[in-house]
């Protein structure tokens, strides 16, 4: 796996990406390439930087110091051609609850100019794949959280991203749910899509993804394979264990008071 | 595929060329309407917050304007005290609606919405102007209500359609741009809690400063002063002339609208700026 992922030309490159808030670094000199098509997880405990770079990545807030390439653009000097190849869901639920499922994907439809000619068509399969035909005209308030998950994800793709960025794709979620989002994002890696997720949860990395990267104060503690990672560790060690090991132990005071509102408001919204 | 075949290479280039501007603004169109389009959606699928903001505007006329109609203690010429202000209610119930509109934006970015819309390739102020687009219309719900409501007191509306468009035109375009300067205090502000108290500082000087409920004439000079520069009054010229029978505007339809359309244009251009900062 290693190997091949080599000989493909990465889709996102960070070169030296740097970002300070005041006096905190919280994403230091981040050198980081992520292969085509595959399926990249960012962990690392709370405020080590893994929002911060998600947000440089998408064009959300500007780097400090350093840039990184998406499909060959420039987050600071393109960003307008980095949006165009890039979709994001966000931890917080983004889908509009005030609109039907329909209604969200015309939105994002629209903004991305999918010429309307193939919009319908679009909306409908993005609708198939994630299983929401029946309620694609009932209003996102009632959805389950499963089923907001999997709308966010659709328009997340729906103008055929190069790179999808997950933050924390499945917090909140019952195990059900989980498998389900996690199955389709296994298909769309098949459809060429480069996916980097964040997570808090050692499962979710070690069944999904092909390479992690562990964050620690803003600086990469270790990257690999799941398995790779594991065996550096000890024979019969686990996901948590690497965690704790490179993650710096478990008591961390990391992440701000906004992050942990929004990421229990998230939680509690979908549970 | 079936496009490149149909458009020849050097049409293609001819396109790009003579049209890459003009295809921009079809675009910005585009994306604009289709914020304005949601938004209108939700408003259709709730109508109550229309009514419920419907409510101290007509209260304003039934209580306030009939006392002072009846006192003659401002001196409005030959109009009735009610002809006078009910321009200026109508005015103020464009500013107290849109003023508040920045809260809706800051709730929108804890959702996560907000996010939605920046990482898309939509420019940024196609993004605002659809903001602004859909408070303009929520604008015009309340001017309806406050016709009728003013209609039934007799108040003396030019009812004629070119007039009565003129009123819904500078209605939008006073929702649009206090809506606008709303979202700028938004980016600021960023938090829920003070936008609230700066929300209600700014509320009371814009109305009281303006020639909504009385005329500048009877105001000290200074205050003369702010009521000149305030966008507010320029509305309120603007649909005292247009909704009211034998009222003239001071200023002129013209230069109410230029200036009311400069700010509006200065403030998208500012807002543009600073809306992907309150993400950040």
């Amino acid at each position: 796996m290693g190997v091949q992922q080599r000989d493909i030309a990465p889709v996102v490159r960070t070169v030296g990406l740097t970002r300070k808030f005041d006096d905190t670094v919280a994403v230091d000199n981040l050198n980081l390439t992520i292969a085509t098509g595959a399926i990249f997880g960012l962990l690392g405990p709370n405020g080590a930087g893994k929002t911060t770079t998600i947000k440089m990545l998408t064009t959300l807030l500007p780097p400090t110091a350093g840039t990184a390439l998406i499909a060959g653009y420039d987050i600071v000097k393109d960003a307008a051609q980095v949006r165009r190849q890039i979709g994001y869901v966000p931890q917080l639920l983004s889908a509009d609850a005030a609109l039907t499922g329909r209604e969200n994907l015309l939105l994002s439809a629209k903004l991305y100019r999918i010429p309307r000619k193939d919009r319908t068509k679009r909306i409908a399969d993005a609708l198939r794949f994630m299983d929401l035909q029946e309620a694609a005209d009932t209003l996102v308030r009632r959805y389950s959280g499963g089923m907001m998950r999997r709308l966010e994800i659709a328009q997340g793709m729906l103008h055929r991203p190069a790179v999808l960025f997950l933050d924390e794709p499945t917090i909140g979620l019952d195990p059900i749910a989980r498998h389900i989002v996690w199955d389709r994002l296994r298909e769309m890696q098949g459809a060429a899509i480069t996916i980097l997720l964040t997570t808090h949860d050692m499962e979710e990395a070690d069944a999904l993804c092909g390479t992690l990267a562990i964050m620690h104060r803003g600086v990469i503690a270790a990257q690999g394979a799941p398995a790779q990672l594991k065996a550096g560790i000890g024979p019969s060690a686990t996901l948590d264990d690497v965690f704790a090991h490179y993650g710096g132990g478990s008591v961390d005071a990391g992440g701000n008071y906004r992050d942990i509102r929004n990421a229990r408001s998230t939680a509690e919204r979908l549970g | 595929m079936q496009e490149e075949t149909i458009v020849t290479s050097a049409t293609r280039a001819a396109l790009q060329s003579g049209s890459a501007e003009q295809s921009r603004l079809v675009s910005v169109a585009a994306q604009t309407a289709a914020i304005a389009d949601v938004e209108l959606r939700k408003l259709m699928r709730d109508p109550t917050e229309l009514l419920t903001r419907a409510v101290q505007p007509v209260l304003w006329l039934l209580v306030f304007g009939e006392v002072f109609t009846r006192t003659r203690a401002i001196p409005t010429g030959s109009m009735s005290y009610l002809d006078f202000m009910a321009p200026g209610v109508l005015a103020q119930s464009v500013l107290f609606s849109a003023i508040f509109y920045g809260i809706a934006i800051i709730w929108e970015r804890d959702l996560g919405i907000v996010h939605k819309l920046l990482v898309s390739p939509a420019p940024r102020s196609a993004l605002v102007l659809g903001k602004a687009l859909s408070a303009g219309l929520r604008g015009l719900a309340q001017a309806v209500i406050i016709i009728i409501v003013a209609l039934i007191l007799h108040i003396s509306i030019r009812a004629e359609p070119i007039p009565l468009l003129g009123v819904c035109f500078a209605v939008v375009l006073g929702s649009a741009l206090f809506s606008t300067f709303s979202l700028i205090v938004a980016c600021l502000v960023k938090t829920r809690e003070r936008f609230m108290g700066i929300g209600q500082v700014l509320t009371m000087p814009l109305f009281f400063a303006s020639n909504a409920i009385y005329p500048i004439a009877i105001m000290p000079r200074w205050l003369q002063v702010i009521a000149r520069v305030n966008p507010l009054t320029y509305l309120v010229d603007a649909l005292r002339d247009l909704m009211i029978q034998r009222s003239v505007s001071t200023f002129g339809l013209g230069v109410d609208f230029l200036v009311l359309g400069a700010i509006f244009a200065a403030f998208i251009v500012i807002a543009a700026r600073l809306f992907p900062g309150i993400v950040q």
